[in-house]
């Protein structure tokens, strides 16, 4: 289809674009986990904004410069970070205060409505961002590239919800 | 404490495989190390009861932790097979690439069935449930064959249909009570009766625990799935998994939640019968020894609920008497098929024989499962199936107490062609230089034997009545919950 | 009723998973399903003229209540979309690999297990 560009991925004017909105999508991503016990959003919807950048990159520079930016072996590992740090806050909650995912830290009343005003609530968001966001794209590379055992990945962000129920 | 029978085996799941791309003996040591301390938290729960408040939040706004006589009894049987299968795993799971996802899922699996047991919430018990679900599709699928992989898409699309109803049902619940509190749900209930809504969320949760459970007209996934997967995940799903997240919540929901009548007790009567017989009847005609144990399954669940749907405390004695039972030696016969399959690669019982001879233990401790699970006297099954029958007998259902009967001669009947062409006989050619099985293997296999022998010295000495069994029984025959 | 209307979703997409030889479409059908039983997890939870249920710093605690959507459907649903996410990319996974197997996505054709 387009026999400008000799390299793999697709044509000048999506990679260009791309590159533009590239950084937008990701820093949207991050504030959506940011702010999500203050707005709407959270973990899982700023999770997916930022896989689909990651997804976005390697549709339009193909899989050898997504792969470049994040590498499938260290999502594996962030993949598993994600969750230990929801599983940690929780068992934090144990340690501290003697009951499984208790809230440690304490909010001050003048503080609701900013930022750091949720207690636990932001270090889990951050642990799911970082879990859901990874493994969407872990999913995506896995499944477009077949050679690679695909089974584990839709399972393990589940198990992660299955935490952020309570 | 009893978040930490979730907690423990999650946490393990995310760290085995970052830390396995390094150390290689790592997911052994480390699944093996997690399911003896589950183990041992099970037991040291034996007697204990309570709630635990999730995050300290009380009882309507956040989710509960019940655990009562019933959730002891099903997490010391997922946690002891778990054991088991772990240990045996070591070993067989060298027939099989990538170790490490195999010990995460196992441990996924573990924490599902786990959380399940232990909720007190609708939804947490959904979530659960999936997790033990999901990781069971993806394990039943680890060989990557072609059976394993049409079983496991035939399992994962009825499962997931199974959870479909589930949800829905729960939806229906939540839109009439407006909470999903197991407690609040069943006080709801008692104060003022069904009302059709519920009525179809019960039915719907009939069809959608009853396809997890493989009752019989929702029977037809277990027999291609259960054999396709590693052998100790075949111990696991029909030893545990079907009990956890099938009968326990059936069990659950009918007696403390929605509470029990007569009609629904005659309909546990009836499915349990019906996959008592066809069960074992299709079970005779098996060559394949997993396929012909997971049809036996069919059949023995049936066992546990009709002792669950006779409703007097006999019955529930013996139903869950049973269950603890048929965790033991269902998941004992699978590990020795596994054994069987891994020193010859094979597991049609018309290329086998007289492996008596050449795998000595294998054929003993298959010989004290075959026993145990067509109640011959003094292995464990014998006694359930007794109290069963006597309960059929007490309550006046003897046409019931004779198809029991009838069926454990059945069982009795396929049990013994599987001891005739595996284990005795002459040696096949080619069989009679095999290498021995490793002793990791052997020593679950002989542990689930002793259990087999020692459940029944527990039970006539009355010991293991009142630690165990008689709670789980007082927890259901209690009725609806309370807070 | 607009509740039937999920119903009718639900019915499809059974028919679907009943009907269909084709495991994509199989796959699709489910997805159907449980799209329709979240949409009716959305609906009881919603009320006619409601606020979104996010607080502000302006918002009165009492009007709130009394006007707000459900949110706990809303957490529930999420989750549940979590969870079919999972299951999806499972089955998404065993179809390419069930067509390396069998070289065909049709159902009627994969049937070495029988008994």
């Amino acid at each position: 289809m387009n026999g400008r560009s000799s390299r793999e991925g697709m044509s000048v004017i999506v990679k260009t674009v791309t590159r533009w909105v590239e950084g937008f999508i990701l820093l949207y991503g991050i504030y959506i986990v940011l702010y999500g016990h203050l707005t709407p959003g959270g973990g899982f919807a700023g999770g997916v904004i930022i896989a689909c950048a990651f997804i976005l990159l390697t549709l339009a520079e193909g899989q050898r410069v997504a792969s470049k930016t994040l590498n499938p072996a260290v999502a594996a590992e962030l993949d598993s970070v994600g969750a230990l740090i929801f599983l940690g806050v929780a068992v934090a909650g144990l340690v501290v205060a003697q009951v499984f995912f208790k809230n440690i830290i304490a909010t001050p009343e003048a503080a609701q409505f900013h930022l750091f005003s949720a207690g636990v609530i932001l270090p889990c968001n951050i642990g799911i961002g970082i879990k859901v966001g990874v493994s969407l794209f872990l999913v995506f590379a896995m499944l477009s590239a077949l050679h690679v055992t695909v089974r584990q990945d839709g399972k393990r962000d589940l198990v992660r919800r299955g935490k952020d129920e309570s | 404490m009893i978040p930490l029978f979730v907690a423990i085996p999650l946490g393990m799941a995310f760290i085995i495989p970052m830390v396995s791309r390094k150390l290689t003996r790592a997911p052994d040591v480390l699944g093996n190390a997690t399911m003896v301390c589950l183990t041992a938290l099970a037991l040291a729960s034996i007697g204990r009861t309570g709630i635990y408040h999730m995050g300290g939040w009380e009882t309507p706004i956040g989710i509960d932790l019940r655990l009562d006589g019933l959730s002891v009894l099903l997490l010391i049987a997922v946690n002891v097979v778990g054991l088991a299968a772990t240990l045996f795993s070591v070993d067989y799971m060298r027939l099989y690439t990538s170790k490490f996802r195999y010990y995460s899922l196992f441990l996924f699996m573990v924490a599902g069935m786990n959380g399940v047991v232990l909720t007190g919430d609708m939804f947490n018990l959904f979530v659960f449930m999936e997790i033990a679900s999901i990781s069971s599709y993806a394990l039943v699928a680890f060989g990557c064959e072609h059976e394993e992989l049409e079983a496991a898409f035939k399992y994962t699309v009825l499962g997931s249909v199974a959870s479909t109803f589930v949800l829905l049902a729960i939806a229906f619940m939540y839109g009439m009570t407006g909470t999903l509190n197991m407690a609040h749900v069943a006080t709801k209930i008692a104060s003022e009766g069904m009302s059709t809504p519920l009525m179809f969320a019960l039915s719907l949760f009939l069809c959608g625990f009853g396809l997890k459970a493989a009752l019989v007209p929702f029977h037809a996934w277990l027999p291609d799935a259960h054999p396709a997967a590693p052998a100790p995940i075949s111990a696991m799903l029909s030893g545990v998994l079907i009990k956890a997240i099938g009968v326990y919540v059936l069990a659950r929901l009918l007696f403390n939640v929605f509470g029990i009548t007569d009609n629904l007790l005659q309909l546990l009567r009836w499915a349990g019968v019906l996959s008592m017989v066809v069960g074992g009847l299709l079970a005779i005609g098996q060559w394949d020894i997993k396929r012909l144990f997971a049809y036996s399954s069919i059949s023995q669940v049936g066992y546990i609920v009709l002792g669950l749907g006779l409703g007097t405390p006999l019955g529930l004695v013996g139903g869950l008497y049973h269950l603890v039972n048929h965790s033991i030696f269902k998941s004992l016969l699978f590990l020795n098929a596994g054994a069987v399959e891994y020193a010859t690669g094979e597991r049609d019982m018309r290329k086998l024989g007289g492996l008596n001879k050449v795998m000595p233990l294998t054929g003993g401790t298959s010989l004290v499962g075959s026993m145990a699970i067509a109640g011959i006297p003094p292995f464990n099954g014998f006694w359930s199936k007794l109290i069963i029958v006597l309960a059929c007998v007490q309550s006046g259902h003897y046409a019931l107490a004779v198809t029991a009967v009838v069926m454990s001669l059945v069982t009795l009947s396929f049990q013994l062609k599987v001891q005739r062409y595996v284990f005795f006989g002459s040696v096949r050619a080619g069989l009679d230089r095999l290498q021995q099985i490793p002793g990791l293997m052997a020593a679950p296999m002989l542990i689930l034997a002793v259990l087999c022998v020692g459940m029944a010295f527990l039970i006539i000495t009355g010991m293991d009545t009142p630690l165990l069994i008689a709670p789980a029984a007082d927890a259901l025959a209690g009725g609806f919950f309370t807070l | 009723m607009i509740y039937s209307l999920c119903f009718v979703l639900i019915a499809i997409g059974l028919y679907g998973v009943v009907v269909k030889k084709n495991i994509v479409k199989i796959v699709i059908s489910l997805a159907i399903m449980e799209y329709g039983v979240n949409l009716f997890l959305i609906l009881l939870g919603y009320r006619f003229k409601g606020e979104p249920p996010i607080m502000d710093q302006a918002a009165d605690a009492s009007l709130f209540v009394a006007n707000a959507v459900d949110p706990l459907p809303q957490a529930l649903v999420l989750t549940s979309i979590v969870i079919s996410l999972g299951v999806l990319a499972l089955m998404v996974a065993l179809c390419i690999r069930l067509y390396e197997r069998y070289g065909t996505f049709d159902i009627t054709e994969m049937r070495r297990l029988k008994g």
